[in-house]
């Protein structure tokens, strides 16, 4: 383009008075580049009175934009001016008609949202918090009883079982989560060898060493380590898989096609989620207790085949059926989660980033919590 | 090269894989004209205008704007020159977390020194020129119908009041009384602001009432690029077809019509 494009004149304003007019004589290129300082100029226009008719004189208007031509037409909305009692001097090709098409267009969109900042409005979203905190237990209670009555429904009908999708559904969240939980795992027993070592050896019974990596993997570590990192991977996936397709209407689509939503999407990936997670803590069990081994072979001098034999020994199967009795609990409840939150997603990419952060906050949160009860459970049972 | 062009592809290909969607397309855009730009589905129209806005690069061949070749342009001129175009993408692309307004403001807060109340202001006047009302001002996205979404995609292509408005489909899903309205607004911008408009439009009666010229792409590449009138005489069995069916009739008749 010219090069005049790149520089535009400055734009300027002058006013004067003839007798009853007040006659506005805008110069320069009136581009929306250029008006930034005309801005006080105009507000100042806006507190003038005393005219009967306002004239704008256009003909020293270089180019002019639908901004420049917005700000000049501005004033006279304020300016208490009639619109009969506004006139156009000189010649410009588009100046006048501009001006006046954008004075018709105006619309006044009115003021910005505001956020409540008021002791009150503080008050009255903690309560709304803490009333979303019961509604979404409610409704995750709902969809436990949905998705089992749905599931309950299929589990007669062998032909209705989603066999391929679970397959599938148990290899990503089962085989492909192998590896990083068995490290995971790994590094946890190591740890734990570590801490008794350092204490029991203290004061002389390193050896129960075996029986605190023994216990504390097989009922509470490598349990609730698959579940959090279940949560973590899962959860999320499930919640922005489903989420998504609900945002593409693809889920619409179903339901119009007479499928359940409940039974495609989410029956399959609770089986997958149940079936694999019990799966997976016997794999962090091991993993866990080979950890503890090592450590403890290499920081005590126990030798692995003591430590097996003492484990065998000193610390009861019970131990691994309780952990192992928790995990198709904790799977069930991140698929569920998963799911839920991955159905309630909105219209917009918004409500997908935080309905996947919520499913993970939740499923962690539900996980940690159940683990106590079962706790306060077992307790009770002296398991 | 003349000085009127204030765009000119010359022999570009672009090639996703071994996919060649065009080959040796030539275009010229004339400074202030509106060229709608029509062909079948999948000929690669959304793929040229990416390539002139610089989101695709070409496999071969040159882009000049306002005569000056694109791939030579250092980063600030090529800045301003972004600056100075609108783009109205297919399915609106604004902002979901954004209101409508804050949408139309966002190219503003980046270019522009002006006070926060002015732009809302003209953010304001925007929608309001694309056709909505005051109500959606205030709307995130992803609470307007489809056509509002286009219009307020539009407003924020209006935003900068830019020289090239580059419009993908912008009557598409439009009611025929709204699409009516877009077209007496781009005649508007481009009569009163000298302003350039590149548009893909299946619109037949977009086409009619404020395309200057029609560029046809066909056969991987511009076919022919002239005014409508005569573009209906012209030979190629794709054109023939596309405006001598039923819908092309009806449109031409109409159009003779009215003028």
């Amino acid at each position: 383009m010219n090069a005049d494009t790149l520089h535009p004149d400055r734009a300027s304003l002058s006013m004067r008075r003839d007798g009853a007019q007040l006659v506005l004589e805008p110069r320069g290129d009136w581009l929306v580049d250029t008006i930034a300082r005309l801005e006080p100029s105009l507000h100042q226009l806006e507190r003038e009175s005393g005219f009967s008719v306002l004239t704008i004189d256009v003909s020293g208007i270089g180019r002019i934009d639908t901004a420049g031509a917005y700000l000049l037409g501005r004033p006279l909305k304020h300016a208490g001016a009639a619109d009969a009692a506004i006139k156009f001097a000189g010649e410009h090709p588009t100046a006048e008609r501009l001006i006046t098409e954008m004075r018709a267009r105006q619309i006044d969109g009115g003021p910005e949202p505001d956020i409540d900042r008021s002791l009150a409005g503080v008050m009255a979203r903690i309560g709304r918090a803490a009333d979303s905190i019961w509604r979404e237990t409610y409704d995750s209670f709902a969809f436990l009883g949905r998705t089992t009555t749905t599931g309950a429904a299929v589990a007669l009908r062998p032909a209705r079982w989603r066999v391929t999708s679970m397959v599938y559904l148990m290899e990503t969240v089962g085989v492909n989560a192998l590896p990083i939980i068995a490290v995971l795992s790994f590094f946890i027993g190591a740890v734990v060898a570590y801490m008794g070592a350092n204490l029991l050896d203290f004061i002389g019974f390193s050896v129960f060493t075996v029986e605190l990596v023994g216990i504390a993997v097989l009922r509470e570590f490598a349990v609730l380590i698959t579940a959090i990192l279940l949560a973590g991977r899962s959860a999320s996936a499930f919640t922005a898989a489903i989420g998504s397709m609900k945002m593409q209407q693809e889920v619409d689509a179903m339901k119009v096609m007479g499928l359940d939503p409940y039974e495609v999407l989410v029956l399959p990936r609770v089986f997958a989620c149940a079936i694999m997670a019990p799966l997976l803590t016997l794999a962090a069990m091991l993993s866990g207790i080979f950890g503890g081994m090592l450590v403890a072979w290499a920081s005590l001098g126990i030798s692995p085949t003591f430590f097996i034999v003492r484990l065998q020994d000193t610390v009861p199967i019970d131990h691994l059926w309780v952990g192992l009795s928790k995990a198709p609990v904790f799977g069930l409840v991140i698929a569920i989660i998963g799911c839920r939150h991955g159905l309630k997603v909105g219209g917009d990419v918004e409500s997908l980033g935080s309905s996947v952060t919520t499913a993970v906050v939740q499923a962690i949160f539900a996980v940690i919590l159940i683990d106590a009860l079962f706790a306060m459970l077992y307790l009770e049972m002296g398991i | 090269m003349s000085a009127d062009l204030i765009i000119e592809v010359r022999g570009l290909r672009t090639q996703f894989g071994t996919h060649v969607v065009h080959d040796g397309l030539d275009l010229e855009v004339r400074r202030g004209e509106v060229l709608g730009i029509v062909g079948g589905s999948g000929s690669g129209k959304s793929v040229l205008l990416n390539s002139i806005i610089g989101l695709l690069q070409p496999a071969a061949g040159e882009i000049f704007i306002d005569g000056r070749l694109r791939s030579r342009l250092t980063d600030s001129e090529r800045a301003a020159l972004e600056r100075r175009w609108g783009v109205l993408f297919q399915y609106g692309a604004l902002f979901s977390a954004l209101s409508v307004r804050e949408n139309v403001m966002a190219p503003m807060r980046e270019h522009l020194e002006i006070s926060h109340a002015l732009m809302a202001e003209l953010a304001d006047l925007k929608i309001a020129l694309a056709g909505l009302g005051p109500e959606a001002a205030g709307k995130l996205p992803s609470e307007l119908s489809g056509g509002m979404r286009k219009r307020a995609a539009l407003a924020r292509a209006l935003a900068l009041d830019p020289d090239i408005l580059f419009l993908d489909e912008p009557t598409a899903g439009l009611d025929p009384i709204a699409a009516g309205k877009f077209d007496t607004l781009i005649r508007e911008l481009s009569q009163t602001l000298g302003l350039t408009v590149v548009m893909i439009t299946h619109d037949l009666d977009t086409l009619h009432a404020i395309c200057d010229r029609v560029a046809v792409i066909a056969e991987k590449r511009v076919i022919a690029n002239a005014p409508l009138d005569e573009l209906t005489r012209h030979p190629h069995v794709w054109i023939q077809e596309y405006f001598g069916g039923p819908r092309g009739r009806a449109a031409l008749r109409q159009g003779a019509g009215s003028r």
